[in-house]
């Protein structure tokens, strides 16, 4: 199996745009599972096929393979070498957001971009790099900086027939677009009694990065998850990016993506062929008897990083990432509270109004009696996301937490 | 039917369209109207005298570095600075060349001089030496839409007041820009309104009908009762639904604009604001954005004095909103928005350039609102009765259009009543049908949120049919399920 976490490990090839250091990221929380031992479990892959890890390889990278996801559709392999047998083609994250992009503006004329510093530049994160010189800087608009303007524009230019992709340079910015999408994105097409539709991807990076600061460390999936008739969607791996945008372009309803500032550099091996995600779908990464973990974005990783302190510790762990921020993939997240009765979510929103306080409630009231003890939520604190490296770290939930929540969820 | 200078005009750009294609013409100064140069500015020795005696008009304007940004939507190299000359009396800064001075001078606050306004037709409705003419086809639809217009309003507002409809909004004083603007417009303009444009709707063929329904939010309404009255919207005629949120719209034209530019369509935006409207944060965005993408859009704006009970001195201190435009890049022109024939003409004008150019355009037309905010509200509180008669009767601008037309014998007394009473019956009539007929069901309250229903709110509709069907002495009898 392709490594994900290259890019993270401050590998060559990977080398970070922006200001995270990489090594530490990692070597922070897996210091303390060097020491144990090593014990593989079975991954099981989207299509619900499994694969065991063949044994034998060097603890370092077994490890990393037993953090990725499962949805890559080629076969477990020991050698983190790429070779070029192997179906699919190996990308990063941020390149997999471009991918799917960029099919979908090949596949359909409407489909537009715009934002501040995509075109030529390439996006601050660089998901739209190329674009401009592809398209014309027409199609792939660098617009002035009033989030509320061209996320307004973008509404208007979807109800005339197009299909915008409107970035935001870091989610935290669209607070200035707020109005427009809970007054006009979400609305029109209520209130227009279904004349006008608005077929508008929003994205961007948000969550907690390496010392961003308050302002451009924001998760604004708290505040959005309110909006009716939006809907919301948040990725992970690569696989899934391109899968999501895909589908997002495709919908008809305006859609916000959320990406995660730390992720754009993870790479993953992903098919050739064309494929996209299902929106309200969640993903389950680890299957599992003891307790349900739901998580999403960046908090996947220190899940499974907790989840490979559990498992050596005899624990069974359900990892589901969620993905589908709104609506709840109920189906999939039912199913698993029907079969572990214990649940635990970790997000990396703040205590009060989150994503996980959402859950919590839709979880109590659907699944309540199969519920063996109350659903424990791991958030962030309800602060600013302070500056200092050592504060920033304290806020967002660790893979120690989350053994601790599970060893008292399991009592 | 054209008009005679107009007409010349047109077959000039229509020329030169063929000649060049729509996105590669230049701009056709010569025959446009004269644009308004006109500054004051004040040196430092004088800065302690008065501002009002000292002036010095600075006739040229430093000429600004323009690239056009879109040649097509097709990509092409980023072309690079065009001029290397070095010269002593001007810098290459980034965005263009700047003459130096060594004056020091300030630009006033505020002209010596407000921009004046357009207007051909006087007070008597007289057509002033070198106005323009319309046809007799058009001129009649004009004048007979703002009548209706305004019997509908007098009637649906006295309909609020007995009770029969819960708000109601007029646009008395104001029909002019109402029908003007949209007699001067294809029906493929896409109209994004604030909310005082009904107007437009009704040139388009909106019924009185379709307006007692939304109104009543009954079955028959377009939004499906989900709406508040006066919030009509269109697909079919082009007019987008109104949303409360002020000046929330313009963004939303610029990118209807961006869309048409991008098709390539022979038709433009235009959107609607008040004076009120022009602080919001989006109206600079907007302006600013349109004037960098270059998209053809009207920004139509109705200063009509108040918003609400803030007056226009309260609201800005600028010489109203036309001068805003030139701040942004964006061509703009101050017209009398109680005069028809001037509205018409300048609204036409403006498109062609929106469109040939492929430029925003502002055109800001001077006006009163002659009735209240709304229905909530009782303009007799901060504004003195007298000045409020004043503009409702000896400067209504319906009175003064029929003055015009009835001078070309185009109109009479008895075409008067005859077109009065008729329009007045027939709201009556669509008023008791639309006040009769059965409201929409509750499953409209859930559909239309996404492309379809999904789970969580199937879910919800079904707990509250089950509630309802427990308590139904709870819920209205009348209401369908």
């Amino acid at each position: 199996m392709a490594t994900i976490f290259q890019g993270l490990r401050g590998g060559a090839a990977a080398a970070l745009t922006n200001s995270i250091d990489s090594k530490k990221l990692l070597s922070r929380s897996t210091r303390r599972s060097l020491s144990e031992r090593k014990v593989s479990f079975p991954v099981v892959r989207s299509d619900g096929s499994v694969n065991l890890n063949p044994g034998g390889s060097n603890a370092r990278a077994r490890r990393v393979d037993q953090l990725i996801t499962n949805a890559v559709a080629t076969k477990a392999d020991s050698s983190a070498a790429s070779s070029t047998s192997k179906p699919g083609h190996e990308l990063l994250l941020f390149e997999a957001l471009r991918e799917g992009l960029e099919e979908e503006m090949d596949r359909d004329p409407h489909v537009c971009v715009m934002g501040e510093d995509v075109g030529h530049y390439g996006g601050s994160y660089k998901v739209t790099r190329g674009l401009a010189d592809k398209y014309g800087d027409l199609r792939v608009l660098d617009t002035p900086i009033a989030e509320n303007s061209f996320t307004g524009m973008g509404i208007g230019a979807a109800m005339t027939g197009l299909r915008p992709i409107v970035e935001g340079m870091n989610m935290g910015f669209l607070l200035l677009a707020f109005n427009q999408i809970s007054n006009n994105c979400g609305m029109l097409h209520y209130t227009s009694g279904g004349q006008f539709t608005i077929p508008v991807v929003i994205r961007g990076p948000g969550g907690v990065g390496r010392q961003l600061g308050a302002e451009h460390s924001q998760r604004l999936e708290s505040y959005f998850q309110s909006i009716p008739g939006i809907q919301m969607v948040a990725c992970s791996t690569p696989y899934n990016a391109k899968g999501l945008m895909k589908a997002a372009i495709r919908s008809e309803n305006p859609v916000i993506l959320f990406e995660h500032v730390l992720l754009y550099n993870l790479k993953e091996r992903i098919p050739d062929e064309e494929y996209i995600c299902n929106l309200e779908e969640a993903e389950m990464v680890r299957p599992g008897e003891h307790v349900t973990i739901l998580t999403y974005s960046r908090m996947r990783y220190h899940v499974m990083q907790a989840a490979k302190t559990l498992v050596n510790k005899g624990y069974d762990p359900e990892v589901i990432d969620i993905r589908s921020l709104k609506p709840f993939d109920l189906h999939m997240i039912g199913n698993s509270v029907k079969k572990t009765h214990r649940v635990l979510i970790v997000e990396e929103c703040m205590r009060t109004g989150g994503i996980g306080a959402s859950l919590t409630a839709a979880i109590t009231e659907n699944f309540h009696d199969y519920l063996d003890a109350p659903i424990v939520c791991l958030s962030s604190q309800d602060v600013p996301t302070p500056y200092a490296g050592t504060l920033e770290e304290w806020t967002v939930v660790q893979p120690a937490q989350i053994v601790t929540a599970v060893e008292q969820l399991c009592q | 039917m054209a008009v005679c200078v107009r007409q010349s005009r047109k077959s000039i750009i229509n020329h030169v369209k063929a000649k060049m294609g729509l996105l590669g013409l230049t701009c056709l100064s010569s025959s446009m109207p004269s644009l308004n140069n006109d500054h004051r500015t004040l040196s430092a020795a004088s800065l302690a005298k008065d501002l009002r005696n000292q002036n010095s008009v600075l006739e040229n304007k430093p000429i600004l570095y323009r690239t056009r940004r879109f040649d097509s939507t097709k990509p092409h190299q980023r072309s690079g600075v065009q001029s290397n000359v070095a010269n002593s009396q001007f810098l290459d800064f980034p965005g263009g060349k700047v003459a130096f001075t060594s004056e020091m001078r300030f630009i006033s606050e505020s002209p010596k001089e407000r921009i004046p306004c357009y207007r051909v037709l006087d007070d008597d409705g007289q057509l002033i030496e070198g106005g323009i003419n319309v046809g007799k086809e058009i001129a009649v639809k004009m004048y007979s839409d703002m009548a209706t217009l305004q019997t509908m309003d007098t009637i649906f507002y006295d309909a609020q007041r007995q009770g029969r409809i819960s708000f109601y909004l007029t646009t008395i004083g104001e029909e002019a820009i109402n029908i003007a603007s949209a007699a001067a417009l294809t029906i493929d303009d896409f109209v994004v309104p604030q909310y005082r444009e009904p107007g437009v709707l009704l040139w388009r063929g909106f019924t009185l009908e379709q307006f007692a329904n939304q109104c009543f939010s009954n079955r028959g309404d377009d939004c499906r009762g989900r709406q508040m009255p006066i919030h009509y919207g269109s697909k079919k005629l082009n007019y987008l639904t109104v949303a409360s949120t002020i000046a929330s719209q313009l963004p939303h034209a610029v990118g209807v604009a961006y869309s048409l530019k991008m098709d390539g369509k022979d038709a433009c935006a235009v959107t609607y604001f008040g004076d009120g409207g022009s602080s919001e944060g989006d109206f600079h965005a907007a302006l600013n954005f349109a004037a960098v993408t270059e998209a053809p859009v009207l920004f139509i704006c109705r200063n009509n004095g108040w918003a609400i009970s803030t007056p226009t001195s309260d609201q800005f201190r600028s010489d109203g909103i036309v001068v805003r435009g030139e701040a942004y890049g964006v061509r703009s022109i101050r017209v009398d928005g109680n005069d028809t024939l001037a509205l018409y003409s300048a609204v036409r004008t403006a498109r062609e350039m929106a469109i040939c150019e492929q430029r925003p355009i502002l055109i800001e037309a001077m006006t009163y609102r002659v009735g209240h905010h709304s229905t909530s509200d009782d303009s007799t509180k901060y504004r003195p009765v007298d000045e409020i008669e004043l503009w409702r009767s000896a400067r209504d601008p319906i009175t003064r259009f029929r003055k015009w037309i009835e001078s070309n014998g185009w109109w009479s007394s008895e075409a008067e009543s005859e077109l009065r009473s008729n329009v007045r019956k027939q709201l009556l009539d669509a008023i008791q049908v639309a006040e009769r007929t059965e409201k929409p069901p509750l499953v409209d309250m859930f559909t239309d949120v996404y492309d379809a229903v999904p789970s969580n709110l199937s879910e919800q509709e079904k707990w509250l049919r089950e509630t309802i069907k427990i308590h139904p002495q709870d819920y209205p009898s009348d209401f369908p399920l």
